[in-house]
């Protein structure tokens, strides 16, 4: 589908094509709504289903039978008629409910009357001394070459870190026949005590057993080292060697790649650059958007659904789709039939059940997200040291969009994206302040870096226009 | 009774860098000035413009404020004790057409005749020798040597830590809600509470009309937001400050290699919320100028778009002067997105009027009482 032959305006325009975006599209668009979903990949499925349609991987046991359960969200969604529009990047959305669309090197203006965004996660900082020398990924990242490439990593591998998805992803190379020397576990031992009075919850859930099975499997084929408490990356030019602590113990090991990973927060960007409300959430330490019950934003007509809403896994995020899927219909198309939002909420309930378990056991100890080397790298793109931005909250710097003028860190062209929440960890800890109100950068669009010459080829403005007629 | 008003001499309403240079320079007078601002120094128009150090293309009656201005710009360090990332690589207003050209020189001889030298016709050549990345059809232009420009947010809080060096107070993240003058003495309510002062000066950007209408002197002033674009790193094609005037743009590339692309489009301004949004198709207009007039940029990618909040007047010059109808207030507002420049001097001469009453500096032109009725 071309961007020219898209429609101006749409009566939803759903932003990300994961869990959340397909479930509220199948929703709206099947009650009859014209329902846009846009996603900046080149097929549908986000992260969690990344490549769903198109993966390479044919053994279907190496990504798992959860992963292809993506296919039937994927169905359901085109079935329902909803327009997709894959490749295409959203920089821009306002409180107007304009939306900036590019796609193979254009760039328009359209409108809906309602949007849902569905941008999901992204992986947490993980500021250790040497995490920008080449050979140092996300785990992330690697995962989604697996997905939607079938590369996985060459050579000497340690993977590092904490949460869920470091298992998984640890599981899915060991099945792919990844040698993994080791994997430095940094899930503190304390954090066992502090989340054994959310248990209940979460023996409940299915992710209990999933997890246990994923962790024994992992642990009989790799060399599992728990409790560590320091990570250092070192190389010139290349990664060589990571040393580590654990238990008043230290190691250096050679490796050729280092995979880190220390959980997923929500990716928040096009929700602050639209002007939406967030807080700071003490358990999940990240930003989160302020939310009804139908997860309408504080921008009227803008819903967030997933990931985007507060981290609580893909099961969830398809019902928070739907809940937003549901409440656009009967503010748009109050007749039209649409699925009943209590059953969703009791699924929703259920899989939110498993999050104060998994929060508090898997919550990334201090000293991996504040880092307390002052060498070590903050911003990535402007090569901010956290002894930088500790200096300027000293000098009086109270908060990240002060601090850019000072130090130029969240300047690059990452926008902040990337080093935010470390950023404002480390000011509220030299200022003794909470990070609510240290606060976050402000997030200017473009969302997503448009080039000039998109921007020139744009249709004029309507002063433009009368320029030239003049 | 509730708690004791905090008292000073004079009271200043805003810590834009004209209310942060007024704080200055009275506090270099030995005078006890607090400042009182809602959100923090240089939260918007001072801190979020394009840094245009600018004499080049101002309305007659502020350019004495200009000149002087240039002056303490030139040896700002001295002033301010940082150098403000100021860099003074020139301006030049480019001519599109012969026609324009013409204009242009009607308007430097005019400025000579009234004794003002900082603007120089230029023609082809020597424009091409000062911006050789401009478009072959421009003809010449005008260029103001001394001009460039700055860091706006640094700027503006180094104007601050001068200001509190000098023994100035400063009270951020506070609103005024109330001005009455109420036996001689000012009466500034605040979310925090009471101050007093013999003097205030008003110099609270977009939000200083409220303030004029507190005091009953309502000015017809709009609240606007500057839209502004930054480029991703190119290689260094550009020292000037270039500007445009019958295509709105002004351009300019920093050190490392990013350029600003401004101009004076305007988004839309919601001052309650201190919320802007921007006009995308407008900021095309800006991109199509830039790719027409400097090829050299068609790859760059635009990283960051934004607006500041600010008040332009209905003649687009600014309020400096007394109050016509309140004794010991003074206002300071509607600089109409080009004030920046103007700081440092601007508040010499408030301060200079403030304490003594009067200033040589003609500002007659600029007073509150254009806008009176009848």
């Amino acid at each position: 589908m071309r961007l020219d032959s898209l429609r101006d305006t749409f009566d939803v325009a759903i932003v990300g094509a994961g869990s959340a975006g397909l479930a509220a599209a199948a929703v709206t668009a099947g009650a009859g709504l014209a329902t846009l979903v846009v996603d900046e990949n080149a097929g549908p499925g986000g992260q969690i289903y990344r490549a769903v349609t198109t993966s390479p991987v044919k053994r279907r046991d190496i990504l798992g039978e959860d992963y292809w359960a993506g296919e039937r969200l994927v169905a359901d969604a085109v079935r329902s008629g909803a327009a997709m529009l894959d490749a295409t990047t959203v920089w821009s959305l306002d409180r107007d409910l304009a939306i900036g669309l590019s796609r193979d090197g254009s760039a328009r203006m359209i409108t809906a009357r309602r949007v849902i965004i569905a941008t999901g996660a992204q992986e947490r900082p993980f500021p250790i001394p040497g995490w920008t020398l080449p050979g140092v990924m996300t785990a992330g990242g690697v995962q989604t070459m697996l997905k939607a490439s079938g590369l996985v990593p060459a050579g000497e591998t340690v993977i590092a870190g904490t949460g869920p998805l470091l298992w998984l992803l640890a599981s899915q190379l060991v099945r792919a026949g990844v040698a993994i020397a080791a994997i430095l576990d940094t899930t503190p031992r304390a954090a066992y005590l502090k989340a054994a009075p959310h248990a209940a919850g979460f023996v409940l859930s299915p992710l209990f057993a999933k997890g246990l099975a994923l962790r024994r499997e992992v642990a009989a084929k790799v060399r599992v080292i728990a409790g560590v408490t320091e990570i250092r990356a070192a190389g010139f030019g290349k990664l060589a060697s990571v040393t580590y602590a654990a238990g008043g113990r230290q190691e250096t090991l050679p490796v050729d790649n280092l995979l880190l990973h220390q959980g997923v927060v929500p990716n928040v960007n096009l929700a602050m650059a639209a002007g939406c409300q967030h807080r700071w959430d003490a358990r999940q330490l990240c930003f989160v958007p302020v939310l009804d019950a139908d997860g309408l934003s504080s921008v009227p007509g803008i819903a967030i659904a997933g990931d985007g809403a507060g981290i609580a896994g893909a099961w969830a995020a398809e019902e928070r789709g739907r809940l937003a899927g549901v409440a656009a219909v009967r503010a748009l198309a109050p007749q039209a039939s649409a699925p009943d939002g209590q059953a969703i909420r009791q699924r929703l309930a259920r899989h939110e059940a498993a999050r104060g378990f998994l929060e508090t056991l898997f919550q990334p100890p201090r000293q991996f997200r504040v880092p307390p080397s002052d060498d070590t790298i903050v911003c990535r793109c402007e090569e901010v040291t956290a002894g930088t931005v500790r200096e300027a909250a000293r000098l009086g710097c109270e908060g990240p969009n002060q601090l850019k003028a000072f130090t130029r860190c969240g300047m690059g062209p990452c926008q902040g994206r990337l080093c935010g929440l470390t950023v404002t960890e480390i000011i509220a800890e030299t200022r003794g302040l909470s990070p609510e109100v240290v606060g976050s950068y402000r997030l200017r669009p473009p969302v997503k870096p448009i080039s000039l010459g998109e921007l020139a080829r744009m249709p004029a403005s309507a002063a433009a226009v009368k320029a030239v007629v003049r | 009774m509730g708690p004791a008003a905090d008292v000073a001499d004079v009271v200043v309403i805003g810590a834009g860098i004209h209310g942060c240079s007024t704080a200055l320079h009275l506090a270099q007078r030995g005078v006890r000035v607090t400042v009182i601002e809602k959100d923090y120094a240089g939260r918007h128009a001072s801190g979020v413009n394009a840094g245009g150090v600018r004499q080049l293309a101002r309305h007659i009656a502020e350019i004495p404020l200009s000149v002087a201005s240039m002056e303490l710009w030139e040896r700002i360090e001295d002033l301010v004790g940082d150098d403000c990332g100021f860099e003074a690589h020139g301006q030049v207003l480019v001519a599109e057409s012969e026609a324009e050209l013409g204009g242009f020189a009607a308007r430097v001889q005019d400025l000579r005749d009234r004794g003002f030298t900082h603007e120089e016709l230029i023609d082809r050549a020597e424009l091409r020798r000062l911006v050789p990345a401009v478009s072959e059809a421009c003809p010449g232009g005008i260029v103001s040597r001394r001009d460039g420009a700055a860091d706006p947010f640094r700027a503006t809080q180094a104007f601050r830590r001068a200001a509190i060096a000098a023994g100035a107070r400063f009270r951020e993240g506070i609103g005024v809600t109330g001005l009455a003058r109420v036996g001689g003495v000012w009466q500034v309510e605040s979310t925090a509470g009471r101050f007093e002062a013999a003097k205030v000066v008003n110099a609270a950007g977009a939000w200083a009309g409220r303030l004029a209408a507190m005091v009953g002197e309502p000015v017809p002033l709009d609240v606007i937001a500057p839209m502004l674009m930054i480029t991703s790193r190119v290689p260094a094609f550009i020292e000037p400050v270039v500007i445009l005037r019958s295509r709105k743009l002004s351009f300019k590339q920093f050190a490392n290699g990013t350029v600003l692309i401004g101009g004076g489009h305007l988004g839309r301004a919601y001052p309650d919320s201190n919320e802007t949004v921007l006009d995308w198709a407008k900021l095309g207009d800006s991109a199509r100028t830039v790719w027409e007039l400097f090829p050299v940029m068609r790859s760059a990618t635009i990283v960051r778009a934004w607006a500041g909040i600010e008040a332009r007047m209905p003649d687009d010059i600014p309020v400096v002067g007394p109050s016509r109808v309140a004794e010991g207030l003074y206002h300071q507002f509607g600089f109409s997105a080009h004030g920046f420049q103007l700081g440092p001097a601007t508040g010499a001469v408030m301060a200079e009027l403030v304490t003594t009453g009067r200033t040589n500096m003609p500002i007659a032109e600029l007073n509150i009482g254009r806008f009176a009725r009848g």
